[in-house]
């Protein structure tokens, strides 16, 4: 897989990443998101401790250009937020898949991660969908 | 405009392309809106060395007579009479009830000869207004197709620009332009004008030539980090310097008095379409101006988000323009609201998709060269 979609994470067609360890599941947007984006100048982040349902609005990006709602992948409690993008947003374009990330979840139900896509298919969504 | 049609290209599309830009249909055109380096990369070029932007897509319509000067004074706002050979100005065109048709820049080539530059999306309802108006006193020629028009910004702009050119730039003022001049070997009109907020020039030139000159243009610039710059900066650095954007902060429906150009509107300088409503409107006073205002917490004020009194909290108006200003160092926007409210220091509340963000009015541009 090339390395804008890393082969040990999950995908959402919202263009979110999942990366789970154990019952813990971080999670963030996409390269292909962010060159939607472009420059990245506010995120909005959950609460600890907000409770999420899957497909629920965890978040927003905001760029010079556009907002952009970000979903939540799986089901859980926010437990911890990567609270620095307040302050420096660039790293969600820098790095995406490490600084960039946006939020770590609890997941409630395991099962959700059956529903997400593996980088391969990732790619192939992003192929069908090229304009 | 049919937004099942295919959108209109400038003459500068291979070459966006070459360049890697993001293309997207901006008002039935398709346009550049940033290059790999990105909008704040570009706009920060602007402001610091020179940024480069296609504008073929704006139309240019040439009126020419003996009464050519007085059918643009019966369609605009602005003094025609004190324009003179080699002199341009800015105005707004106005429908009887003072509603803006467009904004303009108006070009004195000859006593006999005018060139008004309008924006892209309007080039048709211009044309059509025009003509009816004042189709009759002067030819009027809209010669958009065939011409092309490349904005070079910037603080290096005239540095870059000199070897290309012996046209004297050094005494070029700003609003004056030189007709008949040549640059990279092509004949051009060079103007002293722009939509940045920064010194700079305004190529006109044959479609066919815009290529050549585009391609001239970069690689004179690019020794001093010069880009090309998509329609995404141009809204950054056009807000910063509260140039107004027709369709978000002028339309049919706002006055130049509301918009805060009454400095265009000279109600002395003749009879045109829309005094009378105009001298009306300024006498009764304004209910409602258009407000810049610089947000105190964190959110982006875009267009069309709600503003609302902090005292009431009745919605009072809409965001016409609103975006990050780079160069500012905060986020800014344009709004109409009440007139009590538009005065610098009052504070609005502007509802940044459900949340209610504070924002203080402030007076003039946001950025300052």
């Amino acid at each position: 897989m090339s390395e804008n979609v890393p082969n040990d994470l999950l995908y959402t067609e919202d263009h979110e990443w999942a990366r789970q360890e154990g019952s813990l599941v971080t999670i963030g947007i996409t390269q292909f998101a962010v060159d939607q984006l472009g420059d990245v100048t506010q995120v909005d982040l959950p609460n600890e401790g907000e409770v999420l349902k899957a497909h629920e609005v965890v978040g927003s990006v905001e760029s010079v250009k556009a907002v952009s709602d970000v979903y939540a992948p799986v089901s859980g409690k926010v437990v911890k937020v990567n609270s620095p993008l307040q302050d420096s947003p660039e790293y969600v374009n820098e790095e995406p898949y490490d600084g960039g990330w946006m939020a770590q979840i609890e997941i409630s139900n395991p099962d959700e991660l059956k529903g997400l896509m593996n980088a391969a298919s990732y790619e192939e969504f992003l192929k069908e969908h090229e304009d | 405009m049919n937004a099942a049609a295919e959108p209109r290209i400038t003459p500068l599309c291979q070459a966006h392309r070459r360049l890697g830009a993001k293309m997207i249909d901006f008002g039935g055109w398709l346009m550049p809106v940033s290059y790999p380096s990105g909008i704040l990369d570009e706009h920060k070029a602007t402001r610091t060395a020179v940024g480069m932007f296609d504008v073929c897509h704006m139309g240019e319509v040439h009126f020419r007579g003996a009464r050519a000067a007085e059918a643009v004074q019966r369609l605009v706002t602005n003094q025609v009479g004190k324009l003179y050979d080699g002199r341009a100005m800015y105005t707004v065109a106005c429908n009887p009830k003072g509603g803006i048709v467009d904004d303009l820049i108006v070009y004195r080539v000859k006593a006999d000869h005018f060139l008004i530059v309008v924006n892209a999306a309007n080039i048709e309802k211009d044309c059509q207004h025009f003509v009816q108006q004042v189709g009759s006193w002067c030819e009027i020629r809209n010669a958009s197709d065939e011409t092309g028009l490349i904005s070079f910004q910037g603080p290096q702009a005239q540095a870059c620009l000199a070897p290309l050119t012996r046209a004297p730039l050094a005494t070029l003022k700003p609003f004056h332009f030189l007709p008949d001049v040549q640059v990279a070997g092509r004949p051009v009109w060079i103007a002293r004008t722009g939509y940045t907020g920064e010194d700079g020039f305004e190529i006109f030139c044959a479609a066919p030539d815009a290529e050549h000159l585009w391609q001239s243009l970069l690689d004179a610039c690019a020794g001093v980090d010069g880009k090309p710059v998509g329609l995404g900066a141009r809204d950054t650095l056009r807000l910063e310097a509260r140039l107004s954007l027709y369709g978000n902060d002028l339309t049919d429906e706002t006055t130049p008095l509301e918009a805060g150009l009454g400095w265009v509107v000279k109600f002395d300088a003749g009879d045109f379409i829309g005094r009378e409503a105009l001298l009306r409107q300024r006498d009764a006073g304004l209910a409602r101006k258009l407000a810049g205002f610089v947000m105190l917490g964190r959110g982006i004020a875009r267009h069309g988000y709600p503003i609302h009194d902090p005292s009431t909290g009745a919605k009072i108006g809409d965001v016409t323009s609103g975006t990050v200003g780079p160069s500012v160092g905060k986020n800014i926007g344009l709004g109409y609201v009440p007139a009590p409210l538009a005065r610098a220091g009052a504070l609005l509340l502007v509802d940044c998709r459900g949340k209610k963000i504070e924002a203080e009015v402030v007076q003039g541009p946001f950025y300052r060269r």
